[in-house]
């Protein structure tokens, strides 16, 4: 099943043409990294499938992505919705200056749930679900910033579980966490993606071996080549995949 | 052997000149903070031995030569509650817009521009700004309300400002993370970024409150009553005020001499306020900011 479907996608920050005609299909249930030397524009093509992108003034977009059959960017579509079905963790881990129990309550709460012994069910059960559990439980009222970073970023990832979306958007979610962390959240992703669509962007290359089930290698704005992680790996198609994968440049 | 010479010299030349100039720097803001003791020093030898109880809970007599300042302490007090019940929603409000919302930059810079400039306005035009428009045209006359508008607008400013700082100081990836989880941007706001912003904003309201306690010359045509033994019964009355007692005791009583001692007395208590008030403000930003880390 096709769950995210970008059709000749072309977007803009003012006049610089940062992706172009681009167009990709991810499959429900799997796991796509993006790699790509900074500056490629993978992480804008990730953001275009939250649309976090419409915070960023001047800036442009042609073509269509749907999300489950939906063109998120059509007039009627409302973003707070899609967002909630298409979770996003970040770079450097955000959690909110609250305790760790209202981190992962926040998306319930925002979204209008107020019966209380469904939020503290969904916080266990998300805390779980990240194997953060273990390590919090007893602290659940303490502020989320006295967390180590992989802890954080993990509450992160329960907070955007949470609210039950179906895709998880991981915008090079281990650059700023230690082998150890990286090494939990990766095993993480790999439990993940049997109920969520996950796409990755990753810097470490290693890593999007490890994860993912396809890969998308981006250059200046182009998606160059797209396919199964273990071919772009091994035998990729075009020689500017091959040199990068293989460190000649980026 | 020789260049290690020259090396060591020059070291002990920078570490002179640092020296120096930290100790001066130093001696400066010790300065400063002498030159506020003397001043508190001053006032509290003059003005301490008037202070009693009926001088804080009774209205002048004998030309306000006796008696208290408490119509005048109430006055203030009705002032800095007025002032703010109008500028804190509107000046909040428009830090929020101008920061959060406003997306057109040469709008928001000319409204920084604007506001800017309004600080810099005297406060005396503030005073006949205020007259002309509320006491006159609006008809309200010296009164509360036209006193508490002129000095809300006053203080404008700097609570756009100081509130505009407070909210552009909270990095954006909080506000993405809640947008990202389907929060809309006003629950963004107000459940993420205004408490966080909230320790700073009150630093910008108090300051703001402090000046308002403060000032004479906004009051002095739409407000402050010479006397008035009775305190205010309505928003449409006029009322007394610390600042403006001040004044007249000093310059224009019945008989200055006499009432020197009342003056410093008025003197003491407005700086006491105004320091009960700083103190409180620390306090709630101290308590806020605890509140948000471990909320």
């Amino acid at each position: 099943m096709i769950k995210i479907d970008a059709q000749n996608v072309d977007f803009y920050y003012g006049d610089f043409h940062a992706l172009k005609n681009i167009s990709m299909q991810i499959e429900a249930n799997t796991s796509v990294a993006f790699i790509g030397p900074s500056g490629c524009g993978k992480s804008t093509f990730l953001r275009l499938f939250n649309r976090m992108n419409d915070l960023i003034p001047d800036t442009h977009l042609e073509g269509k992505i749907f999300i489950d059959g939906r063109d998120i960017y059509n007039k009627g579509e409302k973003v707070d919705t899609l967002r909630k079905n298409v979770g996003m963790v970040f770079q450097k881990p955000n959690p909110f200056p609250k305790t760790i129990f209202e981190n992962v309550a926040y998306g319930l709460r925002v979204n209008g749930i107020k019966d209380n012994e469904y939020i503290e069910e969904t916080v266990v059960k998300s805390l779980k679900q990240v194997v953060l559990w273990d390590e919090v439980k007893d602290k659940l009222k303490d502020s989320a910033f006295a967390l180590s970073g992989g802890q954080q970023q993990r509450l992160c990832i329960a907070r955007a579980l949470a609210i039950s979306p179906s895709i998880l958007l991981m915008d090079e979610p281990t650059s700023a966490l230690d082998p150890i962390s990286t090494g939990k959240i990766e095993d993480l992703i790999h439990e993940l993606k049997k109920e969520y669509t996950i796409v990755i962007v990753t810097h470490n290359m290693q890593q999007a071996a490890r994860v993912s089930d396809k890969t998308g290698y981006f250059y200046l704005g182009e998606l160059i080549e797209y396919g199964e992680t273990r071919k772009i790996f091994t035998n990729p198609e075009k020689e500017s995949t091959q040199n990068y994968i293989t460190g000649r440049f980026g | 052997m020789a260049p290690v010479q020259k090396l060591g010299n020059i070291d002990l030349k920078k570490r002179t000149s640092q020296r120096f100039a930290f100790s001066f720097f130093t001696l400066l803001s010790y300065l400063v903070v002498a030159i506020l003791f003397v001043i508190l020093g001053f006032i509290i030898i003059k003005g301490g031995s008037v202070i009693s109880w009926d001088f804080l809970t009774k209205a002048p007599e004998d030309g306000m030569t006796k008696g208290g300042i408490f119509p005048a302490i109430v006055g203030t007090f009705y002032l800095i509650l007025g002032s703010s019940i109008i500028s804190f929603p509107i000046g909040i409000m428009s830090g929020i817009y101008m920061n959060e919302y406003a997306t057109n930059g040469k709008l928001v810079r000319f409204i920084r521009i604007m506001t800017n400039n309004l600080s810099g306005v005297p406060s005396v035009v503030f005073g006949l700004f205020g007259m002309s428009l509320f006491v006159n045209t609006l008809g309200w006359g010296d009164s509360i309300i036209a006193g508490s508008f002129t000095l809300a607008l006053m203080s404008l400013p700097l609570i756009i400002r100081t509130t505009e700082e407070a909210l552009k100081s909270i990095d954006d990836s909080f506000r993405h993370g809640s947008l990202a989880l389907g929060a809309t941007k006003l629950q963004t706001i107000r459940r993420v970024v205004l408490p966080m912003a909230f320790p700073n904003i009150i630093t910008g309201l108090i300051l703001s409150v402090g000046r308002v306690s403060g000032e004479t010359a906004p009051i002095l045509f739409t407000v402050a009553a010479y006397f008035l033994p009775q305190l205010p019964g309505s928003i449409f009355d006029q009322c007394m005020a610390l600042p403006y007692h001040l004044y007249v005791i000093s310059t224009s009583g019945t008989d200055i001499e006499a009432s020197r001692g009342m003056a410093y007395g008025t003197a003491l208590v407005l700086i006491v306020i105004v320091l009960v008030v700083n103190l409180l403000a620390n306090l709630l930003r101290n308590y806020f900011a605890k509140k948000v880390k471990m909320n």
